[in-house]
């Protein structure tokens, strides 16, 4: 195979500066591994590893500071065929080490090579994440304060399998580049090298003295076999197979007319755990039933199976505008977490608001008729006082009917929850009849 | 006639499946989490990708990444996302990537409040890019307009290749409402315009005549190359001025100059009117209300809603308005819209009802302010 070194652009680093090394032992590795430049994306962070892509005939990504792999990632699942190799200093490392995190977490068909060079090249040698405490550099003193990360140490404990440290003079180079890149996973080759243009005019440092320090660090060995596993994307694409279809939006044919009196402002002031939020839907369902139009607001803590839980309902002829409810006509007091967080809502009521209370909760002095329900005599649990609650309406024809209320049940419930739920509801109509 | 019922958040999700995405990438942020929910149960089935980032800068990232390899893309948050977005946004902007961005806005600043409602980030998304180019927001009112707005945002943005934004709010995204899928009015699908393959590509070069540059993906035969940087047709660092300016011109103008043709809005002129009330997104059902509400106490009142907020239909506006000296401008925040208003309205008198408590504006503060001043 060719080169795939662009022609017109030859790489242009200081003189001496380990990237050219790198280039072109990368240039080598797709070589020997017969790839034309369509069946790869080289994808560049920034600083003078930032300028890999330029120097190659491939395809090619050139993002910012620290998101290479992001882009890599999005690529790789849209193309899963594709190569994708990432190219980052360890300024790219430190900016965006959330996202060198994850791609080890992730395990996604990346290759990524940190040319590690111990500095920000680009910006006048200021200390990066790995710079070591006792270099001199252009940060000052802020170096010394500060640990140097072992990137491959941190990716094998974030779950990459495939991590390797190599020199930029060392002449398996191209080798550990060519395994990583037939990794079928993530994999994270940390390449250390010179920078003559700005660390080693301050700090003593040889392609021999880089060879030393690489063969005191720690092994790695374990990482492969602690980590091994399926690819991300493949793993994706098993996981889809086996999903079950989505169901299409319902849609509700209007079969039943309207009750008399349609129009309707619905507050639910409950607990968690009272299904309110379900009941609430149930009436949006029952009132399409009948081509009546509806609107649901809910309002819930972060907390769950704790605290209120609130909906706002309205149930009109007409076109819904504004959503807010301004005057309700039917309140459902139903726990005191509820009233308390709307305790203004009883306010100026008159009687046409019908307030239906539960036996036991207390709500403010209120002029709206009041209409008290002990749910507990009737054996209905609390988590099904908001469904007794909306057969209460029904039966009296406000806003839903019984049986725009049955068919509403018929779309949310199967099985034996529609069973209890219609027990509940004709629970309410014997009391009522 | 049949009925749905469904959120703001679950017709975004389902306008983006009908408008072609096939890739969804964000990070869980309330009121917009259930984009996520509705993409990560929709689109494996429709044979897409889903993927929930470290944080929303990844998210956005990998939308980026998989729009450029060939694919629709969306990804859903809330201000403290979009200020993470930032960055990213601009890379789409000037690298001309089609990426639509779903904001469901909610109380700001910061953190602010996840649950209350807002129209906090107008300015924002318009101005939150580094460089100042222009995006595409659209603005829905209601649950309907979040599913319609969603397909045109994808026909925009591939269309031009830009970010769209839709600008939905807790109130529209997290409302639950009856609506008629089969009533939609929902244009036709539009796709990237692919160059043609036979021919030498140059991935930002456009013909005499042309704003936005033909697409070919990374990964396809031909090589692409894609850059954050100031670049030339051909996608390398260029420092010709000439050159650099006339693409900025261009990335300017392929949107703005275009305008008319994504002007979305809705006109409610009252006969006898001499006050026109400009709202867009949620406020305009309280304000349709009000108006409603003036009208049967013998006062008639024009209204106009915008839902192409920006870039800022201004002949839209400029005519609408003309006939009107008394204008009424409404929105969830302490006055942003508003500026552009007074901005393309010079010697109109405009009066401004913003609010910022989390809560809806009422129909009834509108009519104050329409009766009082
Ligand atoms: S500054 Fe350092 S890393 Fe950058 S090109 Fe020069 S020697 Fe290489």
């Amino acid at each position: 195979m060719d080169s795939l070194l662009n022609p017109n652009r030859p790489p242009v680093f200081c003189p001496g500066c380990a990237h050219d090394r790198v280039v072109h032992s990368l240039d080598n590795t797709f070589r020997k591994m017969g790839l034309s430049g369509n069946q790869i994306v080289i994808v560049t962070d920034i600083g003078c590893s930032g300028l890999f892509d330029t120097f190659f005939e491939t395809h090619a990504f050139h993002g910012l500071h620290g998101r290479a792999l992001t882009y890599a990632t999005g690529i790789k699942m849209a193309r899963p065929d594709l190569h994708v190799v990432v190219t980052m200093g360890d300024g790219g490392l430190g900016i965006g080490g959330a996202h060198v995190l994850s791609s080890c977490r992730r395990n996604i068909d990346i290759t990524l090579l940190v040319l590690n060079n111990f500095n920000y090249g680009m910006t006048g040698g200021q200390c990066s994440v790995t710079t070591p405490q006792n270099a001199n550099v252009g940060s000052g003193f802020l170096n010394r304060l500060e640990k140097p990360v072992d990137i491959c140490q941190v990716a094998g404990a974030a779950g990459a399998a495939f991590v390797s440290r190599a020199s930029s003079y060392e002449k398996e180079l191209e080798d550990k580049i060519e395994k990583a890149i037939r990794f079928e996973g993530f994999s994270l080759v940390d390449i250390w090298g010179i920078c003559p243009g700005r660390y080693s005019r301050r700090n003593k440092l040889s392609p021999k003295i880089i060879e030393a320090q690489l063969s005191a660090m720690p092994k790695l060995d374990n990482f492969m076999q602690q980590n091994l596993r399926k690819e991300y994307g493949k793993a994706y694409c098993e996981h889809i197979q086996v999903k079950t279809p989505a169901p299409a939006p319902l849609k509700i044919e209007k079969r039943y007319q309207p009750p008399l009196q349609a129009n309707e402002q619905i507050v639910f002031l409950g607990s968690a755990g009272q299904r309110i939020i379900t009941a609430a839907e149930l009436v949006c369902l029952a009132g399409a039933t009948a081509g009546l139009f509806a609107t649901q607001k809910n309002d819930y803590p972060i907390t769950v199976m704790r605290g209120h839980s609130v909906s706002e309902l309205i149930l009109s002829k007409e076109q819904i505008d504004y959503t807010g409810i301004e005057k309700p006509s039917i309140i459902f007091a139903l726990a005191q977490e509820g009233i308390n967080r709307r305790k203004k809502i009883f306010d100026n009521l008159s009687e046409e608001t019908l307030v239906i209370k539960a036996a036991g909760v207390e709500i403010p002095a209120t002029g709206a008729e009041v209409e008290e329900i002990d749910f507990k005599t009737l054996k209905i649990k609390t988590q099904d006082w908001a469904l007794a609650s909306l057969a209460m309406i029904a039966n009296e024809n406000r806003g839903i009917s019984m049986e725009m209320l049955d068919t509403a049940m018929m779309q949310r419930f199967k099985g034996s929850i529609l069973e209890d739920s219609r027990k509940i509801v004709s629970t309410i109509a014997i009391k009522y009849k | 006639m049949s009925y749905t019922v469904m959120e703001g958040n679950e017709a975004i999700g389902w306008g983006a499946i009908v408008a072609g995405c096939r890739f969804f990438a964000g990070y869980p942020i309330t009121p917009a989490t259930t984009i996520y929910n509705t993409m990560l149960k929709l689109l494996p089935d429709f044979g897409g990708i889903c993927m929930q980032g470290e944080d929303e800068i990844a998210s956005i990232g990998f939308c980026l990444g998989a729009s450029m390899a060939g694919m629709k893309v969306m990804t859903a948050t809330s201000g403290p996302g979009i200020s993470l977005y930032s960055e990213q946004i601009s890379f789409a902007i000037g690298s001309e990537i089609p990426l639509v961005i779903a904001n469901v806005q909610r109380l700001g600043p910061s953190t602010g409040s996840a649950t209350k409602g807002a129209d906090g980030d107008i300015q924002f998304m318009r101005w939150g890019n580094s460089g100042g180019l222009p995006v595409i927001v659209l603005a829905p009112v209601d649950v309907k307009d979040c599913y319609e707005l969603t397909v045109h945002a994808f026909n925009l943005a591939e269309k031009y290749r830009c970010p769209v934004f839709i600008a939905a709010n807790k109130e529209i995204s997290m409302t639950r409402e009856v609506f008629d899928l089969d009533a939609l009015n929902m244009p036709d699908i539009v796709e990237r315009k692919n160059a043609d393959p036979s021919r030498p590509f140059k991935p930002f070069d456009v013909s005499d005549g042309q704003y936005t540059p033909d697409f070919l993906p990374i990964g396809g035969e031909t090589i692409v190359r894609q850059t954050s940087s100031t670049h030339g047709p051909e996608g390398y660092i260029t420092t010709d001025s000439g050159q650099i300016g006339n693409n900025q011109d261009r990335l300017m103008k392929k949107i703005v100059s275009d305008v008319e043709r994504f002007s979305f809005y809705e006109s409610l002129p009252a006969k006898g009117a001499e006050t026109l009330i400009i709202s867009y997104g949620v406020t305009s059902r309280a304000v349709k209300t009000a108006v409603s509400r003036l009208g049967s106490e013998g006062l008639p009142v024009s209204h106009l809603i915008l839902k192409t907020l920006w870039p800022v239909p201004e002949k839209v506006i400029k005519s609408i308005a003309a006939s009107y000296n008394r204008i009424v401008s409404v929105e969830m925040n302490l006055g942003q819209y508003v500026r552009e208003i007074q901005r393309i309205l010079p010697g109109k008198e405009i009066e401004f009802l913003g609010r910022m408590n989390g809560e809806l504006i009422t129909p009834e503060q509108i009519k104050e302010v329409v009766n009082n001043g």
